[in-house]
């Protein structure tokens, strides 16, 4: 499997008030063609900001460094009609459909414009495709709902106008930025079958961004775990639940609301979650670690590889398999690991 | 869209059946007969008094006259100029066409210049936005009065690249006429439309439905084109609107300043003279205008916005 995007020690610093602020720090990801990676971590850790640095789509005056390739271009290079190529070829998945859609446009410019404008396509073949897209994500009617406007549509309903429209001009990437967060739960399942299936269908690489660690381990082939800036952890999605490498992963699991079991499970994690700018040096998420030590604090992590994931913690070796063991305290098991 | 047409119909007559009655009402109200400014302040006879209160039907009940004046109007019979003996509705012809090309040339002036400018600032950050601040607070600060004489001073006095008084013959000597006053007459609203224009365009650069418009790969023109100017046209609509209304009322300083022979300087001498009728029936067109004006705002924009229009069927 060749990467279809590799994200290389990238590190964003915005303009706030006359200071920078780092909102990534050295952030390396890859996704194959057809991969789907999750991307989870609390409010704040700068899940939004990675997927913005690969579209290109940051704020004005944001300072970038490392590297982003995508299908062999360096997208960081990139500008004027070469940009534009690029994000055509990236689809972006909004939160908030109903913000993100024109509100005085009709659906069917809003579905239309990238192909009329881009492509060229004759406004008629236009709408058949709009139209064609429109069942497809399951919604019944498409000539009347492509003359209304977005107002006229409930938010699920929208957020499928969104993922047809996006898959309509073809892109090779989605970046799907919580996508379903705004809907209520039905909603939320309905519009997640329908995205999963049609990028399956497709053959499209992903980047999923969500809150929930259970959706991104059925939706993701693998998936990064995001703390102040820094991926701490990749691994396959399926086996972050079960055996977690980072410790913050492990508090995720645990902090995860479960419904096949009672209340006792869920541990909320101690401490605030911090943002890349106001995090300490050494390890940044020593200060929440039950298990850290006087050398975590004292020394950067950097992210390596353990099996077949990377985790950026010095002492994931030593804590494999302990993670998630309710029997065993951290103090104690602290004192026979540095026995 | 039908029922929001008659909804608004309706609300226009009703406007303008309270504004004709108040317009009516308030010069009935006022000091002095109109037989006064015709007598030239001296007691008539009895004989003559109620020959002339006969036949101007100055006796008649208030509501009475009201009505006759009310029906007449409707079909362009706006009365007797007592003093002048002439036709109100001839009076406002031959005057109309004066303010009406003053405030239609202004108009274009406050939009080209106006949203022109608030572009100009919204799209180009840095010294040209800078520069377009300065000009719109300057001409903020501008009375209509004061901009008339520092203008007449300027370009008539100093330069005299135009004229400064009159109405002018002829297309292209009207208009020249007709520059100074309605550069007078768009100073204070060109800084406001510029300064609407510049807020909305980068309120909505900062949509969300923009960076949507980004991310997909649109140039950059069809972006501003069809998301951001189209979506800030309808703040903008609604300023512009309600500005050239009220230049219908704000005409008659100007027009005096410069000596034109407009409406509104004719309802400011003929309140002088006591021409009461006069009075009436300028009024009665300027409430008009306004009215008609600020009902086309409202159509534009419920074209310009879908949610309103659908906002009213659903009421
Ligand atoms: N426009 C901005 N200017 C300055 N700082 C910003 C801006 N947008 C986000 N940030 C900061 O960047 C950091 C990362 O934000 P980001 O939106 O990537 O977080 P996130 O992981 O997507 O969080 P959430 O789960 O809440 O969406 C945060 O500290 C945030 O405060
Ligand atoms: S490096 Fe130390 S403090 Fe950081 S996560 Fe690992 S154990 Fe915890
Ligand atoms: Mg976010």
């Amino acid at each position: 499997m060749s990467a279809l995007l590799e994200v290389r020690d990238l590190t964003v610093r915005l303009r706030v008030g006359g200071s920078d602020r780092e909102v990534i720090t050295g952030t390396t990801l890859e996704i194959a063609e057809g991969e789907a990676m999750g991307l989870v971590g609390e409010s704040g850790s700068g899940k939004s900001m990675t997927a913005k640095a690969i579209a290109r789509l940051l704020p004005a005056g944001a300072g970038v460094e490392g590297s982003v390739h995508f299908a062999g271009t360096d997208v960081l290079a990139l500008s004027g009609a070469d940009l534009r190529r690029h994000r055509a070829k990236v689809a972006v998945v909004f939160q908030d459909p109903r913000a993100h859609i024109n509100p005085v446009r009709r659906i069917e410019d809003f579905m239309t414009e990238s192909l009329r404008t881009l492509e060229d396509v004759p406004r008629a073949q236009a709408r058949t495709r709009a139209a064609d897209a429109l069942e497809e994500v399951g919604i019944d009617d498409p000539a009347r709902r492509l003359r209304q406007f977005p107002h006229e549509l409930s938010g699920g309903m929208l957020q499928r106008v969104m993922i047809a429209t996006a898959l309509l001009s073809r892109p090779l990437l989605l970046l799907a930025d919580e996508c379903t967060t705004a809907l209520d739960v039905t909603t939320q399942a309905e519009v997640m079958a329908i995205l999963d299936d049609l990028r399956r269908d497709r053959g499209l690489s992903m980047l999923f961004i969500t809150h929930d660690l259970e959706l991104a381990g059925a939706v993701c082939d693998r998936t990064s775990v995001m703390y102040a800036g820094q991926v701490v952890e990749t691994s396959a999605a399926d086996r972050l639940h079960a055996d977690p490498l980072h410790p913050y992963s492990a508090a995720l699991v645990q902090a995860r609301p479960d419904v096949t079991s009672t209340a006792e499970r869920l541990v909320a994690i101690p401490g605030r979650p911090v943002s890349a700018f106001e995090a300490p040096s050494g390890c940044r998420f020593a200060p929440r670690c039950p298990h850290a030590l006087d050398s975590c604090r004292s020394t950067e992590q950097v992210l390596t590889g353990l099996d077949a994931g990377r985790v950026r913690c010095e002492r994931a070796a030593t804590l494999r398999g302990r993670l998630l063991d309710p029997t065993e305290s951290p103090t104690e098991s602290e004192e026979t690991a540095d026995a | 869209m039908l029922r929001f047409l008659l909804r608004r119909g309706a609300m226009l007559v009703a406007t303008l059946l309270v504004a004709s009655f108040a317009v009516y009402g308030a010069l009935d109200l006022a000091p002095g007969s109109p037989i006064a400014a015709l007598t030239g302040g001296r007691t008539p006879s009895p004989e003559v008094l109620a020959e002339l209160n006969a036949r101007y039907h100055l006796d008649d009940p208030f509501l009475v006259r009201y009505w006759n004046w009310l029906t007449a109007a409707v079909t362009g019979d706006l009365g007797q100029s007592i003093p002048l003996r002439e036709n109100v509705s001839t009076l406002i012809g031959q005057r109309i066409g004066v303010t009406a090309s003053l405030v239609a040339l202004t108009s274009l002036i406050i939009v080209v210049g106006g949203v022109g400018l608030g572009l100009l600032g919204a799209l180009r950050k840095g010294p040209v936005d800078t520069g377009v601040v300065l000009v719109s607070t300057v001409s903020a600060a501008m009375p209509s009065f004061a901009a008339a004489v520092v203008l007449q001073f300027l370009f008539g006095v100093r330069l005299g690249w135009l004229p400064v008084l009159g109405t002018g013959t002829g297309f292209a000597d009207s208009l020249k006429h007709l520059v100074l006053p309605a550069l007078a007459l768009a100073a204070t609203s060109v800084a406001l439309v510029t300064r609407v224009t510049r807020t909305a365009v980068r309120e909505e650069l900062d949509k969300e439905h923009v960076q949507t418009a980004v991310s997909r790969g649109l140039p950059w023109s069809s972006v501003v084109r069809r998301h951001v100017l189209r979506n800030a046209a309808i703040p903008i609509t609604t300023v512009v609107g309600l500005t050239v209304a009220s230049l219908i009322a704000l005409s008659a300083v100007v027009e005096t300043a410069f000596g034109l022979n407009g409406l509104g300087a004719y309802l400011v001498q003929a309140a002088l003279n006591k021409d009461f009728a006069v009075v009436q029936g300028i009024s009665l067109v300027l409430v008009v205008a306004f009215v008609v004006t600020n009902l086309l705002v409202d159509l534009a924009y419920a074209l310009l916005d879908p949610r309103v229009a659908l906002g009213s069927r659903a009421s």
